[in-house]
Parts: C-alpha cells; structure tokens; sequence
C-alpha cells in the first residue's frame, strides 16, 4: 500500500537536495565556528551565508537574523526578550490570538504570572483577525502584539501587513510566528512593518530542530539563552551547523518554487475542498480564499476525529485532527473552540495539509477514502442517528 | 500512541455493531461534548444476554471497548455481566494507553446502563442491582458530573 503523506503542516520529508548541503557538515566539516583553524572558520562562513540567504527571503539584513532550535525557542524568545526588556519602561500589556501556537499562549501565561496583563483578541468565524479591533486593544501599557502569520490547524493568513501598520502607528512592537507561512507566502518584514518573526526549518523540507528569529535593528529583547558569545552575544550555545545550512537552502528553495506551487496546490486543495464538502454536514474551517495553497480543515457532524485518522491510516492516508482524542488533552482544538465551533463539532475535525509531493492521485485518493471512512463511522455513531431523527423530526 | 493489535482489530473489525429493534434494554452512556457516547443494546432471555449491539460514537479505543464488552457479555447471565469490570475490558484487549483507560470506564457503565433500563422495563427499581451509573470519568467542566 502506498502511503499518502498529508500532514505537511505537522512536519515535512527532508529535501534530499537540503540534506546534500547539508552533508559536509555532518561528516568533514565538523569544525566549531568559534574555532580559529580551516574547519572551524569555514563552519563560521557556512553559517554566515546562510543568514544571508535567510534574511534575503523576508527581506531582512543580515545581522538581523539570530538562529534559534526552532519555532518554540523563537516565539519564547520574542515574546519574553521584548516583554521583560520593556517592563522596566511601564509596559506590561500583551496582545495576541485566541488561537496562536501553544509556543505563543503557554508563553503568555507564564508571562502572566510575572505580572503582565495579556489580552486576547477574537478570532472571528472566518479564522481571522479583525486589524481594528487590534487598535481599539492597544493601550499606552502595550509593549508587543503577537498574531500568527498563517494558523497551523486552519491555515488562515491573517492580515499582516495591516496589523503591522496599526502596530507601527502607535509605536508598538509586532512580532508574528511565521512558522506556516515561511516558504508559502511571500514576506516582506519591511513593507509589513514585521518587528520580530519566528520561523522554522522543518516545515519547509528542512531538518528538525533548527529556526530563526528576525529582529529588526533597534529593536532589544532581553537575551533567553545566556552563555557563549555565539549571534553577537544574542542567543548562546553552539551553532547547529548543519542544521542552519539546511534551513537556509529549504528556505531558498521555498521561496523559488513558491509561485508554482501556490498554484499547483491552490488548485488541487480546492478541488478536494469541492469533493468533501459534498458530504452532507460538513463544513470547511476558516476562510476558503486566505488560507495557506495546502490547507484544508473540515469538520464532519456525528463522528470523531481520532478514529477518523486511524481508519484514513489503515488506507494510507496520514492526516490530523483537532480532536481531544489526538490533542492528548479533554478538550478538543483551542483554534477550533476560538473560531466558534461547539465542541461536538470539533472533535469531528480532519486537516490534511499538503506540500509539492503531492499529487492529483493522491488527492483523488483521499477525495474516494474519506466520505467511506465518513459513512462508516457515521453508520456506528449514536450522535449521527439522532441528528438524522432530529432532521426526520422537522 | 500506540494501540495493541486487539484494539486495532475491534477497531477496524468492530464486532456485534447495530441496534436491536426490540431491545429488552438500552443503555447511553457520556456525552458528544466530551466525545464520546455509547450506546449499548440488550436481548434478555431467563436473565441471560441473548444478544448485545452497540453504537458508539468516539475515538479508535471507545470503539474497541464497545466491541469487546459486548463479546465479553454476550451468552452471560446478567450477575456475570455486571461483574465486567473495565480492567477485564482493558486486559481482554492486551491494555489501553494511559489517557484512554476512561474508555474503558465508560464500556462497563454502558453494560450497567443497558441492565438498568432492562430492570426499569420490568418495574424493578435497578439502582439496587446496578448501583450508580457513571457516565464519565474526568473533570473538566463538561458537566458530566464526576
């Protein structure tokens, strides 16, 4: 049985073409960067020209890239640094989404108990931000606003580049996590007025374990990770070599291919978009248009989403769901539960997500696999027998 | 998370799957909110279980619960059934990860809940018998009461 890999938004394959780059500094290179002799001066320039590279596709400097072990680290990083370094200044006050990263929210609630007064702003049914209602949160207090570039579960693009303005405007930091979004949109922190922007390799076909935070120069948030001189004195510890080569050239090689791949998944996401959502309650979550090319959220009444995932993985489909059952949590999806959704409804949430491996087989595959799946559980399910009874009622 | 392979098996192979129309007992179990609800169909013969059925609505391990319980009490006198207790469930599927154990929870009150409503039927007060139902095992607001 072949297997169809459909969760590219929990993690990627590594490109072959980035772990070749990466090779030499698996196995000869192996040089510590801070090193004076060959292998560790040419180890420092590696990592120099892939902050380079990296800085090029948001339309960075250089200087202003710092490597971090992923898209936790960055978020703990932006969030903390410019929150304590700005405390000593009067600002307490955060603001960010209900249904941002866990790496974002749990970072807030730790910043809670420091004292910080943290607000939250709504997330509409459509999964997006409402860019005035971020103004109307913005007090004299206020020293960072951090909204997710696109959401990881339902893969809505928030309005950056409004949401940045209103930021600039009233002199506060913007900081986004743009772990989904890096290599699926374009970004541009300077036209987006983006101050602090957290990323990762491994969603992008890069390896595990390695990120990146932008700081825009000027801006100075308290270091997380003291130590070593390492990023300028930044953010110490070694420099995971091979790991940022292979950020750089996943990163590069996103931002190439993008273009085509937007299309290419565009379309096939909403070919099977049009397919599902012929199942009969059924829903598409967030928005149809502004959401990432390889998304696609959905909600089937009457049944639930782990044993979804399980039947979809005996057919070789491997996709998620917001699900208590999957989540390891009682609750299911915060995401889904912040855009309305009643909690019966979440936990009957499927998300596949895709990347450029994908193909119209495959699509056509899940579009074949799911409504059986759906019809097989529903036919078991006490919830769907009532929801047909209620409809025969009417 | 892994499941065993029995609990794969009676998930994918879910056994005694259905209703019975004219069921001598029918007990529900949990609610949609926490996700998941069982509902388990009894056929009572001369206090023997004739014939069980179930539909549940959950994940994979409330799925294989369900079916097992009904295997392990189809054919026994109701004493016998209401002595399943959810760890024989959890065993007879060579275990249940941690978090799922109140699947297992929620089997054996199904099982009571059917034996209760087939007392009820009869004008037997069944909470003598049966004891308490339980309907969920966790805390978190759901309103599930335990």
């Amino acid at each position: 049985m072949n297997r169809i890999y459909a969760d590219n938004a929990a993690t990627t394959a590594l490109s072959p073409e980035v772990l070749q780059d990466m090779m030499p500094y698996l196995t000869t290179v192996y040089g510590n960067p801070s090193s004076m002799y060959s292998i560790g001066s040419e180890a420092q320039k590696a990592v120099e020209l892939a902050r380079v590279d990296v800085a090029e596709a948001i339309n960075a400097l250089p200087r202003e890239i710092f490597f971090t072990s992923g898209g936790s680290e960055s978020d703990n990083w932006a969030i903390k640094g410019v929150a304590r370094a700005l405390k000593a200044k009067g600002k307490n006050h955060i603001i960010t989404s209900a249904f941002e990263h866990h790496a974002v929210l749990h970072t807030c609630d730790a910043l809670k108990k420091e004292g910080f007064e943290i607000t939250l702003l709504d997330v509409h049914s459509d999964g997006l931000v409402r860019p005035e209602e971020l103004e109307a949160a913005i007090k004299d207090t206020t020293a960072l606003v951090s909204i997710m570039y696109a959401n990881n579960e339902i893969g809505t693009i928030q309005p950056i580049e409004e949401l940045g303005a209103i930021c600039r405007k009233h002199g506060v930091l913007f900081h986004t996590d743009a772990v989904q979004a890096m290599g699926n949109v374009p970004i541009d922190v300077k036209k987006q007025n983006i101050d602090l922007l957290s990323m990762t390799a491994h969603k992008l076909h890069g390896p595990k374990g390695c990120g990146a935070l932008y700081i825009r120069q000027g801006v100075r948030p308290q270091i997380l990770i003291d130590g070593g001189a390492q990023e300028r004195g930044m953010r110490a510890g070694t420099e995971n070599v091979a790991g940022i080569v292979g950020l750089a050239s996943a990163v590069k090689r996103a931002k190439a291919t993008m273009e085509q791949r937007t299309e290419k998944l565009t379309r096939l996401r909403n070919k099977l978009i049009d397919s599902l959502s012929k199942i009969e309650r059924s829903r598409l979550n967030g928005d149809r248009e502004k959401r990432l090319p390889g998304n696609i959220n959905m909600c089937f009444e009457g049944i639930e989403g782990e044993a979804l995932l399980l039947r979809l993985d005996l057919m070789g489909i491997c996709a998620s769901s917001g699900s208590a059952c999957t989540s390891g949590s009682l609750d299911p999806s915060h995401v889904l539960l912040a855009i309305g959704l009643p909690h019966e409804i979440a936990h009957g949430s499927l998300r596949l997500s895709f990347s450029d491996e994908t193909t119209e087989e495959d699509i056509d595959y899940i579009a074949k696999c799911v409504p059986q799946v759906v019809n097989t559980l529903r036919s078991m399910s006490p919830v769907w027998e009532r929801i047909k009874q209620q409809e025969q009622g009417k | 998370m892994a499941y065993s392979e029995k609990v794969m098996d009676h998930f994918a192979n879910p056994r005694n799957v259905g209703e019975i129309e004219d069921a001598d007992g029918i007990g529900e179990v949990g609610n949609a909110k926490c996700g998941d609800i069982m509902k388990m169909y009894i056929k009572v013969d001369n206090d023997v279980i004739t014939d069980v059925k179930f539909k549940t609505f959950g994940c994979g391990a409330a799925i294989a619960t369900s079916s097992m319980a009904t295997e392990l009490i189809k054919g026994k006198s109701i004493n016998d059934a209401l002595k399943l207790t959810n760890k024989a469930v959890m065993e007879a599927l060579d275990g249940l990860p941690p978090v799922k154990v109140h699947c297992s929870v929620l089997a054996e009150q199904a099982i009571k809940a059917a034996v209760s409503d087939y007392y009820k039927k009869r004008g037997v007060d069944p909470t003598l018998i049966v004891g308490e139902i339980k309907e969920c095992d966790h805390d978190h607001g759901c309103g599930c009461q335990l």
